[in-house]
């Protein structure tokens, strides 16, 4: 049975998570390989969420948000387009192939780049193969202190 | 009815979080007064098998530091939570892995091989000669404890009551703690951080704080910086921001950048992914290129961000091939 990547989307609401729904009510097939959630802004994307992704399972994890001088919120995607690079570094530092993240800015009528980044995504993981990670291996699980 | 009973141990630990205890200078003959030490390997002539004849729950309260790098770590950590009422994580490795955490960088295996056979002042014998955990000889056999692959807090292999974070946690604080537990007040709920603020760094830290708009960053030897003015604002890396309050704001004080030592704030779980956040929110730039140029003036974020935490930070460990 062929690997099929566990990917997760951070969607910003006011354009990606738009461009996803376009690409749904206009029938445009992609790969079903994403499981979104949904944010109001790509600049909402806590470095810990993308982490954390990895940690609980995910092979990837993609970031879309506004195109810049879109956000909604004037500035959110600023922060975001030095937080994705930042974090690819810092996941190379722990050993992680920085291509697992991927930041693309989608706007909500390219639902055809939805798809295609979807896609292109999905075949670069599948690619790249499953990630595991000495914390899936590990049996014993973390408690969090206040 | 004796005095209560009290325990302190330390695990793969550098023995500061002990004189920070004996830092409370005079103030230790009032703890030695209101408690009866009972195990205290660095200061009093107990031995393990006088803790094994311990019944259950029969130390009031232990505090623990180091963290936990090898068997016998964890096999002391599991015999003092049998034996102790109240178990406290005392100071940064033991909460978070601290600066003996930094293995995780790396493996036990490339620890090794630099220890006993890379090293410029190692003689590498016969193809090398490395720890054994059994050894036989004519005398007699000995045992020695195993290292594990990778450095674990306290939390992580067993239940901790109470934290108590810095590296090593200030005397004022530690003073605070046993006081509080001495007077019979009641404690916060179990799992609550003790001896610490509920802030970060930067509030306890007088430096003046501007708005901040980072085109460059220094190291600390880069540039002489303001001493009034807040060090990040000069863009000299500091963790403050990422940084639980309660040491006082020493090292900024001091004209040196917070290194984190006090852990994250409440409601972090990681440092690294905190400062990246944050940093990123005040670089001044948005083409891509500009960005990866400022990012390269930051030197080693693995180690500057996760200098005390990496233990304890969401992947814990950096994956090796």
């Amino acid at each position: 049975m062929a690997f099929e990547p566990k990917i997760i989307g951070f969607l910003c609401n006011w354009c990606s998570y738009t461009g996803a729904d376009l690409a749904g009510v206009s029938r445009i097939k992609s790969a079903p390989n994403v499981r979104v959630i949904r944010t109001m802004c790509s600049g909402r994307i806590d470095p810990a969420f993308v982490l954390k992704a990895f940690q609980l399972g995910a092979d990837g994890v993609i970031v879309m948000g506004c195109h810049l001088g879109d956000c909604h919120y004037q500035e959110g995607n600023y922060k975001t387009i030095r937080r994705i690079p930042f974090l690819k570094r810092l996941i190379q530092g722990f050993g992680i192939d920085p291509r697992r993240l991927r930041l693309e800015w989608v706007s909500a009528s390219e639902g055809d780049r939805f798809a295609q980044v979807v896609n292109e995504m999905t075949e670069e993981i599948r690619k790249l193969g499953p990630l595991s990670l000495h914390v899936h291996r590990d049996a014993q699980q973390p408690v969090l202190h206040q | 009815m004796g005095k209560p009973t009290l325990a302190l141990y330390w695990a793969a630990s550098c023995g500061g979080c002990e004189i920070a205890v004996l830092d409370l200078h005079a103030r230790i003959l009032d703890v030695a007064a209101a408690f009866d030490i009972v195990f205290w390997p660095v200061a009093l002539d107990f031995k393990y098998d006088d803790l094994r004849a311990r019944d259950d729950q029969s130390i009031d309260l232990c505090l623990f530091n180091g963290s936990i790098r090898n068997s016998e770590n964890a096999e002391i950590a599991h015999l003092l939570r049998a034996k102790a009422k109240t178990l406290v994580a005392f100071g940064s490795c033991a909460l978070e892995g601290g600066i003996p955490g930094l293995a995780n960088l790396t493996t036990k295996q490339d620890i090794w091989h630099y220890v006993y056979e890379e090293s410029p002042s190692t003689v590498k014998l016969n193809g090398g000669v490395f720890p054994q955990t059994h050894s036989s000889m004519p005398e007699g056999a000995i045992e020695i404890p195993e290292m594990w692959e990778t450095v674990k807090s306290l939390d992580q292999v067993i239940e901790v009551d109470y934290f108590v974070p810095g590296c090593p946690p200030q005397p004022e604080r530690i003073w605070e703690v046993i006081e509080h537990i001495m007077s019979g007040r009641p404690l916060p709920s179990k799992g609550s951080v003790l001896g610490a603020g509920e802030k970060t760094c930067c509030d306890e830290c007088p430096r003046e704080r501007k708005e901040k708009k980072l085109k460059q960053f220094y190291r600390p030897f880069e540039i002489v910086p303001d001493p009034n003015l807040c060090l990040l604002d000069q863009g000299i890396v500091c963790m403050g921001p990422a940084t639980r309050d309660g040491c006082g704001a020493l090292c900024t004080k001091a004209n040196m950048p917070c290194r984190g030592c006090y852990g994250p704030p409440p409601h972090v779980t990681d440092q690294g992914a905190k400062m990246v956040s944050a940093l990123s929110s005040v670089i001044d730039a948005h083409d891509p290129q500009e960005i990866e140029r400022i990012l390269d003036q930051i030197a080693d974020p693995m180690g500057t961000f996760y200098r005390f935490s990496l233990a304890h930070s969401i992947l814990r460990r950096v994956e090796k091939p």
